[in-house]
């Protein structure tokens, strides 16, 4: 897995973990062993991380949901950057993203 | 959204409930097969193993299928499969990664006896992330096997446990206390600190359950007999007498009040299951066919939907049951429920006498009754209770106040 975030990179959900909307509420839910620090860990991500999650469908760039959030929140580009940027290398290294196309 | 205004964490292990969805569905039980490969000798549903008429009127592999599919559109998060022995079925793989990837998370009651490698290999690769939870009837070959009447089994069983545990799967382990048995509880327990998940003493099953489809009189007087008396039951209690008395006033504290006519103020409904046939029942109990509805023939979330009101509505008629159940303070204490009812008398309604006198043993251990007193002619059920919180208040300092004290 390479550890460099390119902006013009594609991401979407792993094949290795479930994704689920549980009362509002997004449950990841790991289907191989090795994702979470215990063999049933499940994960979730609060609103804003949603809101980025919801945006990683295999086929919207990281420029691109960055710009659009960056609108939506009304906050700088930089600190969007920062965000985005540190919740897809936390979800790249519990191996709950693949990237799908490399520009 | 803020620096690090993302956020991914470990989400609640625990089943949702639904304030808006009228029909919930956090957990669903299901018997994949009534069939065992142990003969339990207390057991209350197992039928042979190559029984071949319970084998072809089971849900198939793809009916199994659409019932967890149903069971994950109405957001279950957990489905727990039961038995009989569950990995007796051939397809057990096909419906266990089934439900793994609707992204349910899988209870696995096993006797452990069919764990080949390539099962234990499914586990390890796709964990169910709930610990598997195995039945120890035994700790040697002729306790085991008195208890489960099949030769060679625990030499299975215990190649299973190796399996699980050479692929470190969680686990816990569970027993029956019985008189062929009781032996080794020593030996069980010792063994079972040394488990990574065992945090507490292995449960045990005591109180035993008469056969709920109520078509074995055979069957049930052989259980009967094996029940122990409450004596026997304050007995097993006493191995661990402070765990297990404070755990026990922790519990009964929460029921401060007798409950009042209504039958169902359980989880009925809310956490039901489908039997082996595809019945669903309002919980893994209670199989009086008037509650039962055919998922072959109503998707689940009508048969929840009709239960629901008349699990509401569902009042207890018998005079026997309204001057006792209805007035008694140590219902949490007790066993006594409207599917242990049926299994006993064919009635919601009827005192189940074993369970009364088991729990009037346990309230009178607890401080709770005075000898000879009767748990519905207490008047004044919360100064009890309050007394007795008060008790573990004194007998246990509360952490804030601990921690004052190390200052
Ligand atoms: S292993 Fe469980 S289901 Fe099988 S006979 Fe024993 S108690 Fe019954
Ligand atoms: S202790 Fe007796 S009266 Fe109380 S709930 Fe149980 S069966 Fe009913």
């Amino acid at each position: 897995m390479r550890n460099l975030i390119l902006l013009d990179a594609v991401y979407k959900p792993s094949d290795d973990i479930v994704a689920r909307t549980i009362e509002g509420e997004l449950i990841i839910v790991p289907l191989v062993a090795g994702i979470g620090d215990m063999e049933d860990d499940l994960f979730t991500l609060n609103a804003s991380g949603n809101d980025i999650w919801r945006r990683l469908d295999g086929k919207t760039t990281v420029r691109r949901i960055i710009q659009d959030l960056a609108k939506e929140y009304a906050a700088t580009p930089d600190a969007m950057t920062r965000d985005v940027i540190g919740l897809l290398r936390e979800l790249l290294k519990r191996r709950m993203l693949v990237e799908t196309r490399v520009p | 959204m803020s620096t690090h205004a993302y956020n991914i964490r470990k989400a609640s292990r625990r089943a949702r409930r639904s304030s808006r969805n009228p029909v919930r569905l956090p957990h669903l039980d299901i018997e994949l097969t009534e069939r065992c490969d142990n003969n339990c000798i207390h057991c209350s549903i197992n039928r042979p193993p190559q029984d071949a008429q319970a084998r072809a009127r089971e849900l198939t592999a793809s009916e199994w299928k659409g019932i967890l599919s149903q069971a994950a559109d109405l957001q279950a998060l957990t489905v727990r499969f039961t038995g009989g022995e569950p990995l007796l079925r051939d397809d057990f793989e096909d419906i266990y990664l089934h439900a793994r990837r609707l992204g349910l998370r899988v209870v696995l009651f096993t006797n452990a006896r069919n764990l080949t490698e390539r099962r234990a290999d499914l586990l390890a690769r796709h964990p169910p992330l709930e610990p598997v939870e195995v039945s120890v009837y035994g700790m040697r070959p002729a306790t085991y096997e008195a208890v489960s009447r099949v030769r060679g089994s625990f030499r299975e069983f215990w190649n299973g446990i190796r399996r699980l545990q050479t692929r470190r799967i969680p686990f816990i382990v569970k027993g029956a206390l019985l008189p062929q048995n009781v032996a080794d509880q020593d030996r069980f327990e010792t063994w079972a600190r040394t488990l990574p998940r065992m945090r507490r003493p292995p449960a045990s099953l005591v109180l035993f359950s008469l056969r709920e489809r109520r078509d074995s009189p055979a069957r049930n007087a052989r259980i009967r007999a094996l029940r122990p008396a409450p004596e026997a039951v304050i007995a097993c209690l006493e191995r661990h007498a402070d765990d297990n008395r404070r755990s026990l006033r922790e519990f009964c504290s929460r029921f401060p009040s007798p409950p009042s006519r209504a039958l169902f103020p359980c989880g009925a409904g809310c956490t039901p299951s489908v039997d082996a046939y595809g019945k669903l029942q309002p919980c893994l109990s209670l199989r009086d066919p008037s509650w039962v509805y055919d998922v072959r023939a109503v998707p689940i979330r009508e048969a929840l939907a009709r239960l629901a009101p008349r699990l509401r509505r569902k009042t207890a008629m018998r005079s026997s049951y309204r001057s006792r159940c209805a007035r008694c303070f140590i219902r949490g204490l007790c066993e006594q429920c409207p599917a242990r009812s049926w299994s006993e008398h064919g009635t919601l309604d009827t005192p189940v006498r074993y369970y009364c006198h088991v729990a009037h043993a346990q309230a009178r251990w607890l401080g709770l009754l005075p000898p000879g007193e009767k748990a519905w002619n207490v008047h004044q059920p919360k100064t009890r209770i309050q007394r007795m919180q008060s008790e573990i208040l004194h007998a246990q300092p509360h952490p804030s106040r601990r921690r004052l004290q190390t200052v």
